[in-house]
């Protein structure tokens, strides 16, 4: 049996605050050295949120269309000067099908719409098919919108058509839409707040990926063992400052959406502030796991960018909607932190303080924290080996 | 020592560097499984997550009036793949909560004089409230309401037995009949998945290389510069390569993405679109020196590239300036590229109109990672 | 009472990858409070597992570890070989941080960081960045991290690798004073002569105690085993080593090495002399033997081999692997360096150094750490631009010509420089490749240099985790597969011990011999011994050059080593120096 009389490192107990205060100056000091991380925080939310903000725009608008117009009957003429009404749609006439079909085949165009020879004499007597929509089906998303406008454009322009007519028997429905939160559907208000979970999301993760794989690689661990630094002190010393910084960037990001973006905030900032802790506890959480159990600092790289990047985009629900995905990949969804946060956010930011949303969202953010920063701690060895 | 041309003995030294790279990238079983595993699952995942499709939209119905007409239109709505009727109410008050968590995306309220208005000929309301948090999403929504209303109205009059069929339109789509989502994700992840992987290998290889000490025994060799850097370029160009194409397959194999273009001239593009991002890694690469600046420099790349390059959303909907930045862009040629030979047999002629820019693209950024590089060694 | 730390039949196996490794098989000691412990032995003997392992940050598989002494629990140091400063922070941030780590008083520690600062002399560094520090600094600032709350006892893991001998000597001198405060120390080291000024040994070998004692009692193995002859005053470098090679080769002898103008010899036998007079070698059958006081190293290297039962010496059947170098040894200059000056900043790192080398020299580049050696061998290898005056390798300047002039040298740097992960032959494959070997060649020079270091049985595993001194032996390999004719080592043999150090100075003697040039920096100086002449660069200046005689003659006193020689004319241009600016 072994007696050992003591075990180095293992001598301090519990927490002490001296300790802890040295290893976050030290943290804080290697920020301060190594301003890479500081541009993590500050310039890469800046930089998403722009591009985001102003590259991504989800309401396909003034989308090209060609018209192709193979009569001269008036009423081609009245259905082509009703498109060119809307914002959707950019109608640009052209000669024939052969040049609108190279021109869709080019990308130049998104879609043709031909009014065949007999649209005059069948539009009269009521019959099917007079106009033939061709969209490019590779985007399928933007075909599909074109597709639609086109369809309501001409379900407008007939019903007109109708109501014009004396003898029309249709009874149209009144629709009175009512649109909550962001009532003038502008993508942004709905863009804005999932942007910046994205953006925390990586933040969080780029900035602890390595931390951790770095005092193995260079050999500072071995002497941080032979301390007093409990596993405790060593992981809320790793988390303190990068949280501080990371809620930096949040600040960063709600102001620029505030003032630049005007998206109008309707919770409480003090909720927003609990919810954000929670988020950035998990993303730290993640990098620290990801150094932990590789401690290697080319894999914890490629693992931090390629297993939060794309999922924060793809699978938080920012730009798709969670609801509409296939059924495994939607349960999948719910192990991506991001979409919590996401939905917490777009609630606060556009609808309130409903608590409904954001207690369950907070407890699953706070739930998945001490689950990452549990595997961390238990995989983070006192020892070598 | 044999005596070969100059160009055959570099060759031959860029083959031994180029051996020894793949070798330290493929010995290790940690970054082997990092660098196949996540992006087969992320193809499978975000091929069936990025859609714009919207069906299953949670919808409360709140029905006050008791006409037949009524529940026809609430049948209506309840029948579209669209919406799933998730509640019906009985009074106003319940739609706010339901709403407010999320449990429904739209309430639909029919008003107790509905029947009454529509026999008499005159134009009955009805309201719909939709939750506008997700913007795309309530957009599709509105559309579809419309559709079914407009149906409906329609549907009563020819009931009624007064108005002939309406005149139809009939919407086809080239390329892809059932605008599926997956056919045009799919084709973006090809691109996407393998610029990730192969950009962050080139961006930490010197950075790596500098860390582990391995570095100065390199120049020493005879290696020069740019040898050095084609040595770091193949690997990871040949390594995106293989991933391009295995997931490329996979899609055919299992989202029945068709072939209807000449996979030489998709695998000529991978390649000049792997040489460019690739020595958009070894700039990266020079400029940083250590593994933690380059990895955050080489997301700093990556980011924007996927966003600026019509993966999720249209090149032709961002506004100007922005569409201009996105020249420089070799992922959004490689996009292209990608859903041209896939989707639609994309002419050569058409397909080397994405190339060129690429290759200026990569030229450029090959010239600037070498200039970089050596003016470091000074 | 004063701690103590006994320990009982420790075992200890590791599993990696490639094998199952024992490296400690019932080991047993005690460190003696108010002692310095000395734990020695080859690389991969189980030094620093033993170290980890009464640090506490291994658990034995079986064994006992006991406190001796005391009533509480005693305060345990320990510094790893090594020792992870902060580089990105201070000098005084390190030590700050260090001690809030270790829970030293606020109201203390003051006057602790006063005591320590003047202990180590790093008190005007406080402000400086710990990685740019010199190496022996770094092993000071590591020594007072650890020390920052005064333990009980004190473990260091080879506290003296890559550390100048001036430094070395402050280390030393350091944790001697500690003693008086009846502090246990075990100090692990591969350099014998800190060994020997050990209050008691332990010698271990392949996971076994060998022997243990004072140096004094361990010693008594060589009794009457020492042998010394004088060797005539005229003795070219050359001639020593062609002298020892012969020595080496005599029947009987375990050991033979030059020292100054001195041969000694270490016997098999007790008592019997070496048989010099009927060597077939002439200038050495005019040597007189006579009887010598042991060194430590004489037991050392007695014991190892004993052990072995392979008693003939490392040096004797050496051959040269490098096939074309004999080609150009016809004395002319083939390094030669004019002015040579780098600049970083307002610092000058070199500052106008001149020295040329001829063909087939063995050529030392000395000095401290941080002195401007290293980056005149960097400018010499073509890795760093000077800032003015000119380095020509072989008539080229490799900063600037054509790659292929670079494949007229071969590099060992002071660093492992292949990737740990792939196996040796991967690495040795490329190491040709990019110089030019292929197919048949390239395979034949493998098999060659497989069979030369002996280094068959590691061939195809990864090189990482393979023992210092294959390392070092494989990096040789690499550094000669292409038949360089200059070869630059850079500190190849930091860390090694004594006996991969002696074999692998016979090879380099063997290259020379063949006319192989060979520019070397190393800090053991008695290693100089074997240059044929030398530079010693201090704070950016070439302060001495010539033979090693030549050195020792500039030192003051000829009869002393060259160690001392190097530390008294380094403490000659300081004082010089410093009587300059007080004028």
């Amino acid at each position: 049996m072994t007696r050992a009389p003591h075990r180095i490192g293992t001598e301090g107990q519990g927490f002490n605050r001296q300790r802890l205060a040295g290893f976050i100056r030290k943290e804080y000091l290697q920020i301060l050295r190594d301003p890479s991380s500081i541009i993590v925080a500050v310039v890469l939310p800046l930089l998403m949120l722009f591009l985001f903000g102003y590259g991504v725009s989800l309401d396909a608008k003034h989308l090209k269309l060609a018209t192709v117009l193979e009569t001269d009957a008036p009423e081609a003429r009245d259905f082509e000067a009703s498109l060119r009404a809307t914002l959707y749609v950019d109608p640009v006439r052209m000669a024939n099908r052969a040049v609108a079909t190279d021109a869709l085949r080019e990308g130049t165009i998104r879609g043709i719409m031909v009014l065949g020879s007999d649209f005059g004499p069948k539009i009269a007597v009521g019959q099917a098919a007079p106009i033939q929509i061709l969209v490019n089906g590779t985007d399928a998303n933007t075909a599909r919108i074109m597709g639609g406008y086109a369809q309501g454009a001409w379900a407008t322009w007939l019903l007109q058509r109708e109501y014009a007519n004396p003898g029309s028997q249709i009874t149209p429905l009144v629709v009175e839409h009512r649109v909550w939160f962001n009532s003038g559907l502008d993508s942004h208000k709905s863009i804005v707040p999932g942007l910046m979970a994205v953006i925390m999301t990586l933040i969080g993760a780029l900035l602890t990926a390595l931390v951790i794989a770095r005092e193995w690689e260079r050999g500072t661990m071995e002497a941080l063992l032979t301390t007093q630094l409990t596993k405790a002190e060593l992981l809320i010393g790793k988390l303190v400052p990068y949280y501080i910084l990371g809620m930096t960037g949040m600040a960063v990001s709600v102001t620029v959406g505030l003032t630049v973006f005007d998206v109008g905030f309707r919770g409480s900032f003090i909720m927003l502030f609990v919810t954000s802790s929670a988020f950035m506890l998990v993303v730290l959480g993640l990098g620290l796991m990801f150094s932990t159990l590789t401690r290697n600092q080319f894999a914890a790289a490629i693992l931090a960018i390629t297993a939060t990047m794309m999922p924060a985009i793809l699978l938080s629900g920012f730009i798709f909607d969670t609801r509409s995905m296939a059924p495994a990949v939607q349960v999948f969804t719910y192990i991506v932190p991001a979409r919590y946060f996401v939905e917490a956010l777009k609630t606060l930011f556009l609808a309130g303080n409903i608590w409904s949303i954001l207690i369950p969202n907070t407890l699953a953010l706070l739930a998945m924290a001490g689950l990452f920063l549990t595997i961390t701690a238990v995989k983070t060895r006192r020892r070598l080996e | 020592m044999m005596s070969h041309s100059p160009f055959a003995e570099a060759l031959a030294r860029i083959a031994f560097l180029v051996k020894r790279e793949f070798r330290a990238i493929w010995r290790d079983t940690r970054s082997r499984t990092i660098l196949i595993l996540p992006p087969i699952m992320q193809l499978f995942l975000f091929a069936y997550a990025a859609t714009f499709e919207v069906n299953n939209i949670p919808l409360a119905v709140l029905n006050e009036d008791m006409g037949l007409a009524s529940r026809d239109l609430v049948a209506d709505f309840t029948a579209s793949p669209a919406f799933t009727s998730v509640a019906r109410l009985t009074s106003a008050q319940e739609i706010g909560p339901l709403i407010d968590d999320g449990d429904a995306l739209m309430a639909l309220r029919i008003p107790q004089d509905f029947s009454r208005k529509l026999l008499a000929g005159k134009s009955p309301e009805i309201q719909v409230i939709v939750d506008g948090r997700q913007s795309n999403t309530a957009l599709m929504a509105l559309s579809y309401i419309n559709d079914i209303v407009e149906r409906f109205s329609r549907e009563h009059a020819r009931t009624s037995g007064i108005v002939p069929s309406p005149p139809q339109l009939v919407t086809r789509a080239w390329f892809n009949p059932n605008m599926d989502s997956k056919w045009f994700i799919v084709p973006g992840l090809v691109a996407t998945l393998t610029m990730i992987i192969a950009t962050v290998i080139t961006a930490l290889s010197i950075a790596r290389e500098r860390e582990l000490g391995t570095f100065e025994q390199l120049l020493v060799t005879p290696l020069r510069p740019p040898e050095i850097l084609i040595g770091k370029i193949v690997p990871a160009a040949v390594l995106g390569m293989g991933e391009g194409l295995t997931l490329g397959l996979l899609g055919v194999l299992f989202f029945d993405i068709p072939v209807r273009g000449d996979v030489l001239l998709l695998v000529l593009g991978l390649a000049v679109f792997l040489l460019s991002v690739t020595s958009f890694g070894l700039m990266i690469s020079a400029l940083t020196s250590t593994q933690q600046q380059a990895q955050i420099a080489a997301f700093c790349f990556i980011m924007p590239a996927v966003i600026l390059s019509g993966f999720t959303t249209p090149v032709g909907n961002m506004p100007e300036t922005i569409q201009w930045l996105t020249l420089f862009n070799p992922l959004r040629y490689m996009l292209e590229i990608s859903r041209g030979v896939f989707l639609q047999d994309m002419p050569m002629s058409v397909v080397f109109e994405h190339v060129w820019p690429m290759a200026i693209i990569g030229v450029a950024a090959a010239s600037a990672a070498t200039w970089l590089f050596s003016r470091k060694l000074q | 009472m004063p701690y103590g730390l006994f320990f009982k039949d420790l075992t200890k196996s590791f599993a990696t990858p490639a094998r199952h490794v024992t490296a400690l098989k019932g080991v047993s000691g005690e460190l003696k409070p108010g002692q310095i412990t000395g734990l020695v032995g080859p690389d991969a003997a189980g030094k620093t597992t033993l170290v980890r392992l009464l640090a506490g940050l291994f658990d034995a598989d079986s064994g006992e570890i006991g406190v001796t002494g005391g009533t509480e629990r005693p305060r345990i140091a320990y510094m790893p070989q090594k020792f992870g400063l902060y580089e990105d922070l201070s000098v005084a941030e390190n030590l700050a941080l260090y001690a809030d780590l270790n829970g030293l008083d606020r109201t203390t520690r003051e006057r602790r960081f006063a005591e320590l600062h003047r202990f180590t002399g790093l008190a005007p560094f406080g402000k400086r960045l710990a990685g740019q520090l010199s190496g022996g600094m770094k092993q000071k600032l590591g020594l007072a991290c650890t020390l920052v709350v005064p333990p009980d006892i004190l473990l260091l893991d080879e506290p003296s690798v890559g550390v100048d001998p001036l430094s070395r000597r402050e280390l030393w001198t350091m944790v001697r004073s500690l003693q008086n405060t009846g502090i246990a120390v075990l100090w692990s080291t591969a350099y014998l002569d800190e060994a020997e000024r050990c209050d008691h040994v332990i010698l271990l070998h392949d996971g076994v105690v060998l022997d243990s004692g004072t140096p004094r009692d361990l010693n008594r193995l060589v009794d009457g085993r020492a042998w010394k002859a004088a060797l005539p005053d005229d003795s070219s470098v050359a001639a020593k080593r062609d002298l020892q090679r012969a020595a080496n080769q005599t029947r009987g002898v375990v050991d033979a090495q030059i020292q100054g103008r001195t041969l000694r010899v270490v016997m098999t036998e007790k008592d019997a002399a070496p048989d010099f007079a009927s060597s077939q070698f002439a200038p050495l059958r005019q040597l007189t033997v006579k009887p010598t006081t042991p060194l430590f190293e004489d037991t050392y290297l007695a014991a190892l081999r004993a052990k072995r039962g392979d008693e003939a010496p490392v040096a004797a059947d050496i051959g040269t692997y490098n096939v074309q170098a004999g080609q150009n040894a016809n004395g002319r200059p083939v390094i030669e360096t004019r002015d040579l000056t780098r600049r970083f900043g307002a610092f000058t790192a070199v500052d106008r150094v001149s020295f040329s080398v001829k063909a087939g020299e063995i050529f030392g580049l000395l000095g401290p750490n941080g002195a401007g050696k290293s980056t005149t061998f960097k400018m010499l290898c073509g890795l760093l631009p000077p800032t003015d005056g000119t380095a020509l390798v072989a008539g080229f300047d490799l900063g600037r010509s054509r790659a292929d002039a670079r494949s007229h040298i071969g590099y060992m740097a002071q660093k492992f420089a292949y990737y740990g992960l792939l196996t040796m032959r991967q690495n040795m494959e490329f190491a040709g490749g990019v110089y030019g070997l292929r197919g048949k060649l390239l395979v034949e020079r493998l098999k060659d240099a497989v069979e030369e270091f002996d280094l068959g049985p590691y061939f195809d595993l990864p090189c990482g985790d393979l023992p210092l001194g294959i390392k070092q032996r494989m990096a040789l390999a690499c550094a000669l597969l292409h038949s360089p004719s200059i070869l630059f080592l850079d500190e190849p043999t930091s860390g090694v011990d004594p006996e991969t150090r002696r074999e692998f100075w016979a090879r380099l003697n063997a290259l020379a011999d063949d006319g192989t040039t060979i520019l070397i920096t190393s800090h053991f100086l008695d290693e100089a011994e074997y240059c044929d002449r030398m530079v010693i660069i201090y704070r950016g200046k070439l302060i001495a050059s010539g033979s090693p005689d030549e050195i020792k003659r500039a030192g003051g006193d000829e009869t002393r080593t060259l160690n001392e020689a190097f530390i008294a004319l380094i403490e000659d241009y300081d004082r010089a120096t410093n009587n300059g600016v007080a004028a």
